[in-house]
C-alpha cells in the first residue's frame, strides 16, 4: 500500500492506506479520532470539517492523497479542557449548542475564520459558517460565541 | 417553619413515581460523597439531564457537582416510557423531586436517632447534616445505614419554591464540555472492543420487495464476515466500516427490487389526504346557549407537507449477542419500549434483552433510532458473539425514517353582521402522528416489515386528547367562541411512513387557527393582538401575548417591504404558553428578520435551558415554514440529500429574542415544542402584513408566493 505523510494536530503522520479513501474515513477508522463527525458523506453539512492548512474543509469527500504534506487540524487539536481554545471557552460560556453533533465542524470553520480574520463582524461569522448545518437551531448562540472568542483573543 | 398542608393531589404519587415506586431505583448514595441519580428519561439534545440534576441537588441540599447522572438502561433504570411530548420535566422532574424530598427526610430520621436530637432541629448543607451542639453526620456517613429499598410514600411535601436554591438558576449543561472538547459522548463515537461493522441494504423505491439478490460482488470484498438475508431484509457484516460500505455498494448492484407506484402526488396533498379511507372522530364540541344569527360563512383550507427529522447524524446502534441474550446500545427515546418490540420480534422474554441508552444527535421525535437498533440486533446474530455497529446512510436517514405527517386543515367560521365568530368548524385530514415502538401488539420497527415472515405495516394512530392528541393536537381553540365542532379524519392507508415529529399536529393546527383568526381580524379592521386578547380569558395566555407584543413594540410603523405578524398557542392546550411576533421582509422570497417570543413554562428549572429550547424551536420552525418539504415521485422519496431537502442556514437565520415569564410557584412544563406553532403562524401573518397575500400552503417558497399572488385579486 502507498504511504501518505501529513501533519495531524502538529504530529507527523505516515499513513499506509488506499489513498482514494476519504480523510474522514482514515481519521475515524484508522486513526481512532472521533472529533470529525460523519454527517452526510457528500460535503454538504460540515459536521466532518477539519482545517487543512488555513482553511476549513469537509473531510468526508477529501481523498487521502490530496492531503499529502499538508497540515491538518481536527477538533482534538484545537484545545483541551486543561488548555481550551478561546472558541471552546466561548461555546461553553454561551451554552452555544443543543445536541452538539455539528459543533465540532463548526468549531473548525470558526477557528479557520479567526485565523484569517481576527475581528469578524456578525455577518462575516455567518458567512463563514454558512456551509455548516445545525438542525437544533443554535445558530445565534454560536455566532455570539465566535464573536466572544474573537473579542477575548483581541484583548491585550 | 410551617408548611402548607399537602393538597389532595399531593397525596397521590407523581405518575413516574407511581409506576416505579422503589426509592433505590432512582437514587443511590456512596460513602465517597456522591449521589447517583437514575432518571428514566434520556438526553436527546434538550439539556434534560442537567435540569434533572438541578432538581435532585436542590431537594437533597447537595452541591450539584456531587450528582452523577446515569444513562437509562433496562438493566437498572426506572421505566419512564418515552422521552417525548415535552413531558420530561413534568414526569421525571416531578418524580425526582418527590423521591429526593422523601429520601432527605429518611436520612434526617436516621440522623436524629443517631445523634439523639430532634429531627426538626437538623439541617443539611451539601450533604452534611448538623444540629444543636455542633452534632453532625452526613449522607455519606449514613449511606450504608439507610435502606432505600422501599416504596415512596404519597403525601410527601417537597420544598417551597422560595426554599429552592438551584431551580431557577441557569446552571451550565453537564454534557457541553465533552461536546466542545471532542470527547466521546455520542453513540456514533462510542466503540466496543472487537466490534464489527454492519450496513443494511434499503430500497430506493418505497416499500419495494427484494426479488433477487446476487451476493457474488459483496462476497469478494475484503473483510466481509457475513451477508444476512431474510425476505426483503438484507445486510452485510464486515471487519471494518470501510469494508462494510464497499460490500453494501456491491450488494446494491446485485439487488433486484419490485417497482410499485404507491406514493401520492406531491403537488396535491390535500386531494390525496381527503380521498383516502378515513376514521373520523369528533374531538370536541361546544354548543352555544343562544346562537346568534349567522350572516355569512367563510371557509379556508391550510396544508402542511410531510416534514423530515433530518438530524445531522445518521442513526446508529450497536448490538451484541451472548447465547440467547442480547445487549443493545441505542439513542432511542424509550429503552423499555424498544425492548418490548425487540422481544416481540425475536420471540424472546424481555429479560433476555438489555437496552441501554447512549446519546445521539438532535432528536425531534420518532426517528430511525429504533429501526437501526433492530438492524444491529439482526446483523449481530451472525457475528459469533462480537458486537456489531450499524450506521445508516444519509440517504436512508432522509428517506426511510418516519416523517412528520402531511395535513390538510379546513376551518369554516359563521360570522354575525359585525364579523364576530358565532360558530367555528375545524376539520383536519392527516395520517396518524404516532407509530412508536412498544405500544402495540405488533412491532413498529422497519426491518420487521421486511422479513420473509413480515409483521404487518403499522398504520400510524393518534394519542388520545387526554394525552394532548396527535393530528388533533391544539385543534381545539383556546378562544372563547360561542360554539364549535372539531373533527379529525385519520387516514387508514399510509403510503408515506409517518410518526411523531416535534409538536405532532400542533404546528399545522396552530398555523391554521392563527392564520384564520388573523384573516377575520383583518376583515373586521381590528388589531390582531387586541382581537386575540379580547377572545381569551386565560390570564397566562393574555400575558404572553402582551409580553411578546410589548417587547416587539407592537405594532411597529409600516415600512415598505417589511411586515409583522403574531401567533399564539398553549402547547397541547395544557403545556407551555407561547406567543411570537415575526418581522419579515418580502419580495420575491420571504426572509424572516426577527422573532420576538414570550413564554410561560411555569417554574423554569433552568431558565437559559428553556430559552435555548425556545430559540431552537423558533429557528427550526422558521426552517420548516420557509424551506422544508419531503419530495417524492410516485415510486420513491427523492429528497435524500441536503441539496434536495434544504434547511435554514446561518445567513438565513432570524434574530430571536425570548422573554421568559417567571412563575416559580407553578408546576413546571416542557419547552421543546412550544414555539413551532406560534412562530409558523406569526410568519404567515407577517407575510400578509407585508405583501397582502395569504399563503395557506407550507412551505412558503418562491413558487408558493407567486401562486398565492396570482390568486389574490
Amino acid at each position: 500500500m502507498p504511504h501518505v505523510r501529513f501533519r495531524l494536530n502538529g504530529v507527523e503522520m505516515d499513513v499506509d492506506a488506499d489513498t482514494d479513501r476519504s480523510l474522514l474515513d482514515i481519521l475515524r477508522g484508522q486513526l481512532g479520532m472521533i472529533g470529525p463527525h460523519f454527517g452526510c458523506g457528500a460535503g454538504e453539512c460540515g459536521a466532518c470539517n477539519v482545517i487543512v492548512g488555513d482553511r476549513a474543509m469537509s473531510s468526508c469527500d477529501m481523498p487521502l492523497w490530496s492531503v499529502a504534506d499538508k497540515d491538518i487540524t481536527t477538533p482534538e487539536g484545537l484545545g483541551s479542557a486543561n488548555a481550551p481554545h478561546p472558541l471552546q471557552r466561548a461555546f461553553i460560556a454561551e451554552q452555544a449548542l443543543q445536541c452538539g453533533y455539528c459543533v465540532s465542524g463548526i468549531l473548525m470553520s470558526a477557528a479557520a475564520l479567526l485565523k484569517r480574520n481576527p475581528t469578524p463582524s456578525s455577518d462575516e461569522v455567518k458567512e463563514a459558517l454558512d456551509r455548516n448545518l445545525c438542525r437544533c437551531g443554535s445558530h445565534n448562540r454560536m455566532v455570539r460565541a465566535v464573536l466572544r472568542a474573537a473579542a477575548e483573543m483581541a484583548a491585550p | 417553619m410551617s408548611r402548607p398542608a399537602p393538597s389532595p393531589s399531593a397525596a397521590t404519587l407523581p405518575v413516574s413515581l407511581a409506576a416505579n415506586p422503589t426509592l433505590s431505583s432512582w437514587l443511590e448514595f456512596s460513602a465517597e460523597g456522591q449521589v447517583t441519580v437514575r432518571p428514566g428519561k434520556v438526553e436527546i439534545g434538550q439539556g434534560i439531564v442537567t435540569a434533572l440534576a438541578q432538581i435532585a441537588a436542590d431537594e437533597l441540599d447537595v452541591d450539584i457537582a456531587r450528582i452523577r447522572m446515569v444513562r437509562a438502561s433496562t438493566a437498572a433504570s426506572p421505566n419512564e416510557g418515552v422521552t417525548s411530548g415535552s413531558l420530561s420535566i413534568q414526569q421525571s422532574g416531578r418524580a425526582l423531586r418527590y423521591v429526593c424530598a422523601e429520601v432527605r427526610q429518611i436520612f434526617l430520621e436516621v440522623a436524629a436517632d443517631r445523634l439523639g436530637v430532634e429531627k426538626t432541629s437538623l439541617s443539611v448543607e451539601d450533604g452534611t447534616i448538623s444540629g444543636p451542639g455542633n452534632v453532625r453526620t452526613s449522607y455519606w456517613e449514613l449511606a450504608g445505614a439507610v435502606a432505600l429499598e422501599r416504596d415512596a410514600t404519597p403525601g410527601i411535601v417537597p420544598k417551597l419554591a422560595t426554599e429552592r436554591r438551584l431551580a431557577g438558576d441557569s446552571v451550565g449543561r453537564i454534557d457541553i464540555p465533552d461536546k466542545v472538547f471532542a470527547r466521546p459522548r455520542f453513540i456514533q463515537d462510542s466503540s466496543l472492543p472487537a466490534a464489527l461493522h454492519g450496513r443494511v441494504l434499503r430500497p430506493e423505491h418505497s416499500r419495494a420487495r427484494l426479488i433477487e439478490l446476487n451476493e457474488d460482488g459483496a462476497r469478494a470484498v475484503p473483510g466481509l464476515v457475513a451477508i444476512v438475508r431474510d425476505g426483503s431484509f438484507a445486510g452485510v457484516v464486515s471487519e471494518t466500516e470501510n469494508g462494510a460500505e464497499a460490500a453494501l455498494n456491491a450488494l446494491r448492484k446485485g439487488a433486484t427490487w419490485s417497482e410499485d407506484e404507491i406514493l401520492p402526488d406531491e403537488n396535491d396533498l390535500a386531494a390525496f389526504l381527503k380521498s383516502q379511507p378515513l376514521e373520523s372522530v369528533v374531538i370536541d364540541t361546544r354548543a352555544a346557549s343562544t346562537r346568534g344569527e349567522g350572516k355569512r360563512t367563510i371557509r379556508r383550507q391550510y396544508t402542511r407537507p410531510y416534514i423530515a427529522h433530518a438530524s445531522i447524524a445518521p442513526s446508529c446502534a450497536m448490538a451484541q449477542w451472548s447465547g440467547d441474550k442480547v445487549h443493545v446500545w441505542t439513542h432511542s427515546q424509550g429503552v423499555y419500549l424498544l425492548r418490548a418490540d425487540l422481544a416481540l420480534l425475536l420471540k424472546l422474554p424481555a429479560e433476555n434483552i438489555t437496552v441501554e441508552h447512549l446519546e445521539g444527535a438532535g432528536c425531534y421525535g420518532h426517528n430511525a433510532a429504533d429501526d437501526v437498533a433492530l438492524d444491529a440486533v439482526l446483523l449481530a446474530k451472525v457475528a459469533g458473539g462480537r458486537p456489531v455497529r450499524v450506521q445508516w446512510s444519509r440517504a436512508d436517514e432522509m428517506s426511510q425514517t418516519p416523517f412528520g405527517a402531511a395535513m390538510a386543515i379546513e376551518i369554516a367560521a359563521d360570522l354575525d353582521a359585525g364579523g364576530e365568530v358565532l360558530h367555528w368548524h375545524h376539520q383536519l385530514w392527516s395520517n396518524g402522528h404516532a407509530a412508536r415502538p412498544g405500544r402495540a401488539a405488533q412491532p413498529a420497527l422497519l426491518a420487521g416489515f421486511e422479513l420473509a415472515n413480515p409483521f404487518p405495516w403499522m398504520i400510524s394512530t393518534n394519542p388520545p386528547q387526554a394525552n394532548g392528541g396527535g393530528a388533533d393536537r391544539n385543534a381545539v381553540p383556546l378562544y372563547d367562541f360561542p360554539s364549535w365542532q372539531i373533527e379529525s379524519h385519520r387516514l387508514l392507508t399510509m403510503p408515506v411512513r409517518t410518526s411523531a415529529l416535534r409538536t405532532l399536529g400542533a404546528q399545522g393546527n396552530v398555523f391554521a387557527i392563527e392564520s384564520f383568526l388573523d384573516e377575520i381580524a383583518a376583515e373586521r379592521g381590528e388589531d390582531p393582538v387586541a382581537f386575540r386578547l379580547r377572545l381569551l380569558n386565560d390570564d397566562r395566555a393574555r400575558d404572553v401575548i402582551r409580553a411578546a407584543a410589548e417587547r416587539a413594540k407592537w405594532k411597529p410603523a409600516q415600512r415598505p417591504g417589511i411586515g409583522h405578524g403574531i401567533g399564539f398557542a398553549r402547547y397541547k392546550n395544557m403545556g407551555a404558553y407561547c406567543a411570537a411576533v415575526a418581522e419579515v421582509e418580502g419580495d420575491r422570497d420571504i426572509r424572516v428578520r426577527k422573532l420576538t417570543l414570550a413564554v410561560d413554562v411555569g417554574e423554569a428549572i433552568n431558565p437559559d435551558g428553556v430559552i435555548n429550547q425556545i430559540e431552537g424551536g423558533a429557528i427550526q420552525a422558521t426552517s420548516w415554514v420557509l424551506k422544508e418539504r419531503v419530495r417524492f415521485d410516485r415510486q420513491r422519496i427523492t429528497s435524500t440529500t441536503w441539496s434536495d431537502y434544504p434547511i435554514l442556514r446561518f445567513s438565513e437565520v432570524p434574530e430571536v429574542e425570548v422573554e421568559l415569564i417567571r412563575r416559580p410557584e407553578l408546576d413546571p412544563v416542557g419547552a421543546g415544542e412550544a414555539a413551532h406553532g406560534p412562530v409558523t403562524a406569526a410568519i404567515a401573518n407577517a407575510v400578509f402584513d407585508c405583501l397582502g397575500v395569504r399563503i395557506r400552503d407550507l412551505p412558503m417558497t418562491r413558487e408558493r408566493l407567486i401562486a398565492a399572488m396570482e390568486l389574490t385579486p
